[in-house]
């Protein structure tokens, strides 16, 4: 038996755009970022059972029971009028998995599956989680041919991942700006751990992926597309950048007045990244 | 006879409709003059009442709903009827095919088959570059869709990689046509994986083509092999199926007092009916149409023996959902492991009664169980054993829900997977998926991409840029356009996540 427990906000049989093919992904709940431009802010809080989610709920899903917040998905419509309830960005409908579970469920779909991938809220903030895992897939004969990924912001200290990359196939790492000062006001952090990871990630040969996202008029600024030039140039040309564009979906608070990345927005800065020699440059398949 | 003739006008007159499409609608109309093959008063009815269903296939079967010649017949030893020799090349070998086809009837007066083209043309292709055999099945494929253009025509490769089967998909992906529709028959110890994500990338690119899981159709087959055919129907070639008649489930769970009832009384009277529906149009056609004198007989392009006949149901998520209620049950079908396993036990039985009731003039003597893809004019009735339009659940999911049905379906189980447009940003979460299905025992695997303009209506493929332009009144040259946008209109097919066009056949003027 494997003790490791992990608070998951949703899990998904089936997704293209976590990493290459087709993964299961672990959301887990809770993030050391507080990102205005978040678009699933219900994972970034841990619930502190306040109880005011209860009566919101149109399905009688959600009870208090001894001072806890219970939920019972056999009731719940997934209306996520609890989320909306919430004053702390938490989700009373989180589960807790063990590793045993999660293995039953890639066995269950592992002939589908290339891969699973731990994202979040932030994902190393359950660091021991992923790291139990992890060595377990690669223990289990029917699943070890499952690669295994990280979708992270890079808070994570360097120590940490040190332990959880001899079991990690790759790791898709956003950065969320290039200037220390727009990265503080974007996420309420400073970038410095985030650089550190990168490198870290890249010296290690596990940075899948660098995932940049567009906001206009914050991060599609010049200086901070020329930074992101020569960050790339810096890692090696042959790095794969993913442009994500700024949407409202999901994106609570001031952050749905600010306008969103269109199509060409993204394309210019795309050209511009090619133009500098990047050779992977991901665009979004669908604006919506 | 006012209302006919007011009929017969409105088709001569229609605005939308080119002459030839007028006079099969005609020649459908005249068909319908003539009196029903003999029916008891129950079979009728239960006809009458829509448990069920006859697919408009008309009043005098003629002709067998879907024949599947086997074409190395004229290929090999050429046609007497035909005044045609064997032919000696690639040029030849494709004339002779581009002529016999028009000699193949089917429900919809067009090829429904027109061969396992790989395996037909390859004999012929010695000294050909891969350039050479590109253009040639490019002009090939353009004179399909613009001479027959019905989207039921379908063409089988596989499961080599061959350069006959390269060709064809990479002609495929460049046109994007309506015609033919088109599956690759995939056997993970014959087919290399190179080959599978050429086709599922082809999928990314034009919702073609349908993959079908070679061994598990083989060993349903014999040594003649098996076909797959308009709307990814698995039937003997060098026969076919004789007809095609359903049962609609929905209906008969709302004859039911409780799942007991339903499965020990309902299901087999109703289940029954359907058998002598089926065993009426079958006599008709072997006894008194006179089409088994035909040459495609006498020179051997078809057998007799080898029409099997189809026991199509349709309306499963209905009929499940139905029965939960009776049990004040509230899992619905394709998303609850009860509502599911009820769905299994009810394919069960169907598959049992279908195995044990003789079926006269049928190939093997025993008619072949089909999850049917549903037609234009449906209501509310969810095809074959699908899971209703706009509620399904993620790819993973859904096949896992479906996927022990599958077995049960011989001669095909019509399903559609939708995949979000972002998927063409990473290929190889389509080619695991379709990979991974077939591994874990699905019958057949067939998705649309959201975005393209080349979707499926269940099984055959429509522009819905042309469905745009037949509501403005222009008409189409596709004669299933009509089909996609009656059943655009009558059902709720484009809310299908993303958006997927369900439905077979309209077989009839409206």
């Amino acid at each position: 038996m494997n003790s490791a427990q992990a608070t998951v906000s949703k899990i998904l049989n089936y997704s293209c755009v976590d990493g290459p093919g087709n993964r299961l992904v672990v959301f887990l709940q809770g993030c050391n970022f507080n990102c205005s431009s978040c678009h699933n802010p219900h994972t970034i809080g841990i619930c502190n059972h306040c109880g005011d989610c209860v009566p919101a709920c149109p399905h009688k899903a959600l009870t208090v029971l001894e001072g806890k917040v219970s939920f019972d998905p056999q009731q719940c419509d997934q209306c996520d009028a609890c989320l909306r309830a919430c004053s702390i960005n938490a989700n009373p409908m989180v589960q807790t998995m063990s590793v045993e579970a999660v293995l039953a469920r890639l066995t269950e779909h592992h002939l589908m599956l290339d891969g699973i991938t731990l994202s979040g809220g932030e994902a190393t903030l359950q660091a021991h989680f992923i790291g139990q895992l992890f060595k377990a897939i690669k223990a289990d004969a029917r699943l070890r041919h499952l690669s295994c990924f990280i979708d992270s912001n890079g808070q994570l200290g360097s120590s940490a991942w040190q332990r959880l990359l001899p079991v990690t196939d790759g790791v898709l790492l956003d950065i969320k700006a290039l200037d220390a000062d727009l990265h503080q006001t974007l996420t309420g952090r400073s970038n410095q751990r985030v650089l550190q990871s990168l490198r870290l990630l890249h010296q290690a040969d596990k940075l899948h992926e660098l995932r940049y996202l567009v906001i206009p008029g914050f991060t599609d600024r010049p200086s901070e597309v020329h930074a992101l030039v020569e960050l790339v140039q810096s890692l090696g040309t042959a790095t794969q950048v993913r442009l994500n564009a700024f949407q409202h979906h999901g994106v609570i608070g001031p952050a749905r007045e600010w306008p969103t990345a269109s199509k060409n927005d993204i394309e210019i800065i795309a050209g511009q990244l090619r133009q500098q020699g990047i050779e992977r440059v991901i665009t979004p398949a669908v604006y919506i | 006879m006012q209302a006919i003739h007011k009929k017969l006008q409105q088709i001569v007159c229609d605005q939308t409709l080119s002459p030839q499409q007028k006079a099969r609608y005609l020649s459908l109309e005249a068909e319908n003059l003539l009196p029903y093959p003999e029916l008891d008063a129950d079979t009728s009815e239960a006809l009458a009442a829509g448990v069920l269903c006859d697919l408009v296939e008309g009043h005098a079967p003629y002709k067998p709903r879907y024949v599947l010649p086997d074409y190395s017949v004229v290929l090999t030893q050429g046609s007497e009827y035909l005044e045609l020799d064997a032919p000696k090349d690639l040029d030849e070998a494709i004339n002779c095919l581009m002529i016999a086809y028009h000699h193949v009837p089917s429900v919809t007066g067009m090829p429904v088959y027109i061969g396992h083209l790989d395996q037909l043309l390859l004999p012929f292709c010695e000294g050909l570059t891969d350039d050479q055999l590109y253009t040639k099945i490019k002009l090939f494929w353009r004179y399909l869709d613009r001479t027959l253009p019905d989207a039921f025509m379908h063409a089988n490769i596989g499961p080599q990689d061959n350069p006959v089967a390269r060709a064809i998909l990479r002609v495929d992906a460049e046109l994007k046509q309506i015609a033919p529709n088109l599956t690759f028959c995939y056997d993970p110890d014959i087919s290399s994986d190179a080959i599978l994500q050429q086709a599922t990338d082809n999928i990314i690119a034009c919702s073609k083509p349908h993959i079908a899981n070679h061994p598990m159709h083989q060993a349903a087959f014999d040594d003649r092999g098996y076909g797959i055919v308009s709307c990814y129907n698995a039937l003997p070639v060098a026969g076919g199926a004789a007809t095609l008649v359903r049962l609609n489930l929905k209906e008969v769970a709302l004859r039911s007092t409780s799942v007991t009832d339903f499965l020990t009384r309902k299901l087999p009277y109703y289940g029954d009916l359907c058998f002598r529906l089926l065993s009426s149009r079958m006599s008709y056609l072997f006894e008194k149409s006179n089409f088994f004198t035909s040459f495609l007989v006498q020179e051997g392009w078809i057998d007799r023996q080898r029409f099997t006949a189809m026991y199509g149901i349709y309306g499963m998520a209905e009929a499940v959902n139905l029965l939960q209620d009776m049990q004040q049950c509230s899992g619905r079908y394709g998303h609850d492991a009860k509502a599911n396993q009820l769905g299994y036990q009810i394919s069960e039985a169907l598959a049992e009664l279908v195995q044990r009731t003789p079926v006269k003039h049928a190939w093997r003597g025993r008619a072949m169980l089909h999850s049917q893809a549903g037609i234009s004019s449906d209501v509310e009735v969810t095809p074959g054993v699908r899971i209703p339009y706009g509620s399904e659940p993620d790819p993973v999911t859904h096949i896992q829900a479906l996927l022990p049905h599958h077995h049960y379906y011989a001669s095909g189980i019509s399903e559609i997977l939708t995949l979000e447009e972002t998927i063409k940003n990473n290929p190889q979460a389509l080619f695991t998926l379709c990979k991974g299905a077939l591994a874990a025992g699905f019958r057949e695997f067939t998705a649309n991409v959201d975005s393209n303009d080349l979707v499926r209506v269940t099984g055959y493929m429509v522009r819905l840029s042309d469905i745009e332009q037949y509501n403005q009144q222009q008409g189409s040259r596709i004669n299933t356009t009509a089909l996609g946008a009656e059943a655009a209109a009558s059902t709720n097919i484009l809310d299908r996540k993303p958006r997927v066009v369900s439905h077979e056949l309209s077989p009839s003027y409206s």
